[in-house]
């Protein structure tokens, strides 16, 4: 059972340090991890450093899935490829931002790679920036909240019905709230000959403003309240949904976290609290969560 | 500072920064509350809660950052957030 050594960097509580330890934990010694830029990267290998202790690459944050399938394609060219699993791990915006082209080619190719997203929704790394997988109505330092904002005013990208257009074998959301379901995942993923996308929610205690003790707890909210679905894509068709019994309103999982503190406090918050709602009963309805 | 070929380090080399200097609450053990259920070692960021083969945990306070996820998810209270003395 390898882990991330301990001594980095990642801030106490850290999200993406729990999600590199259950792909760890899950996909085995015999694997290559590769990381775009990202919190991930820059916390585990300030030079001369590493936290790794499986071989490890960076190369640039547009490119973690080309590199993973640069490494496939020569194992495989070399006869070496043997049971070696090829694992990225890239934060939300080197997957929905900055790395989407090269992502998108890898799965087309069809490469053996398994791509892991670990999402917590803005560049946290650079100091919570907005990204693609910011949700509508969070405040971050460039979607903030004022006199006139609310905050994010787009809808975080659906970034696993972009990878299952792809007809990938594989496609699956988990969260680190879940670390069972999310191995069991990363497991399946890694088993499977073909590109696999698995987009892990992960909440950061700096960039979200909630207590590092409550990282597990603002996860299940989110999974509990709707707004992040669990479900399992196989070639294009749902195969797999995590039901949610006794489903909790979006409040819950909102005001649990400094990031959306204006929509309780400001005028016409309950507005975009409706809003947020109806993102949550959607996918209720499109993913059959009840 | 010499740089090597391709930036290539050493594997786990982090273990150099102690980063329990980080810490301002100390998780404090009560071994007699404790199920064996191993939640606590599973979240630890930090790789700071180990299991024993018995069952039990131990504390690795020279990298435990405090960050207070394995007293708030234990199920019976076994772990319990002290402020740190220094």
């Amino acid at each position: 059972m390898s882990r991330l050594a301990p001594g980095h960097r990642g801030c106490p509580g850290c999200c993406d340090a729990m999600a590199a330890n259950f792909v760890l934990e899950a996909a085995g010694d015999d694997i290559i991890v590769v990381s775009p830029t990202g919190c991930l990267e820059v916390m585990t290998t300030p030079y001369p450093e590493s936290a790794w202790e499986v071989p490890w690459i960076h190369s640039l944050f547009e490119n973690a899935a080309s590199v993973a399938a640069g490494i496939e394609s020569a194992l495989k060219a070399l006869g070496r490829k043997g049971n070696t699993k090829i694992i990225a791990l890239a934060g939300d915006g080197a997957t929905m931002d900055i790395g989407t082209l090269g992502l998108s080619g890898a799965f087309e190719r069809g490469h053996d790679i398994t791509y892991v997203c670990i999402d917590n929704e803005a560049y946290m790394n650079t100091g919570v920036q907005r990204s693609g997988g910011t949700p509508y109505g969070a405040s971050t330092t460039t979607s903030p909240t004022g006199k006139e904002s609310f905050g994010n005013r787009t809808q975080k990208k659906n970034m696993p019905a972009i990878m299952a257009a792809h007809g990938a074998p594989y496609v699956t959301t988990t969260s680190i709230s879940y670390p069972k379901d999310m191995m069991r995942k990363v497991k399946k993923a890694v088993d499977i000959e073909g590109p696999c996308y698995i987009h892990a929610h992960a909440p950061c205690s700096t960039g979200w403003r909630f207590e590092s003790s409550r990282t597990v707890e603002i996860g299940k909210l989110a999974v509990e309240t709707a707004l992040w679905p669990l479900y399992e894509i196989e070639y294009s068709e749902i195969t797999g949904v995590k039901k949610i019994k006794n489903r909790k309103p979006v409040e819950d999982y909102l005001k649990a976290q400094g990031r959306f503190k204006h929509l309780f406090t400001k005028e016409g918050g309950e507005k975009e609290i409706a809003k947020i709602q109806d993102i949550a009963d959607w996918n209720v309805k499109h993913y059959e969560l009840e | 500072m010499k740089i090597a070929i391709g930036g290539m380090v050493e594997p786990g080399s982090t273990r150099v920064n102690k980063t329990g200097s980080w810490r301002i609450y100390r998780p404090l053990y009560h071994r007699d509350k404790c199920i064996k259920c191993g939640i606590c070692s599973m979240l630890c960021p930090d790789s700071s809660v180990k299991a024993q083969e018995d069952g039990y945990v131990i504390f690795d306070y020279e990298y435990c950052k405090g960050c207070g996820i394995c007293a708030y998810e234990c199920p019976k209270d076994a772990i319990e957030m002290v402020l740190e003395e220094k």
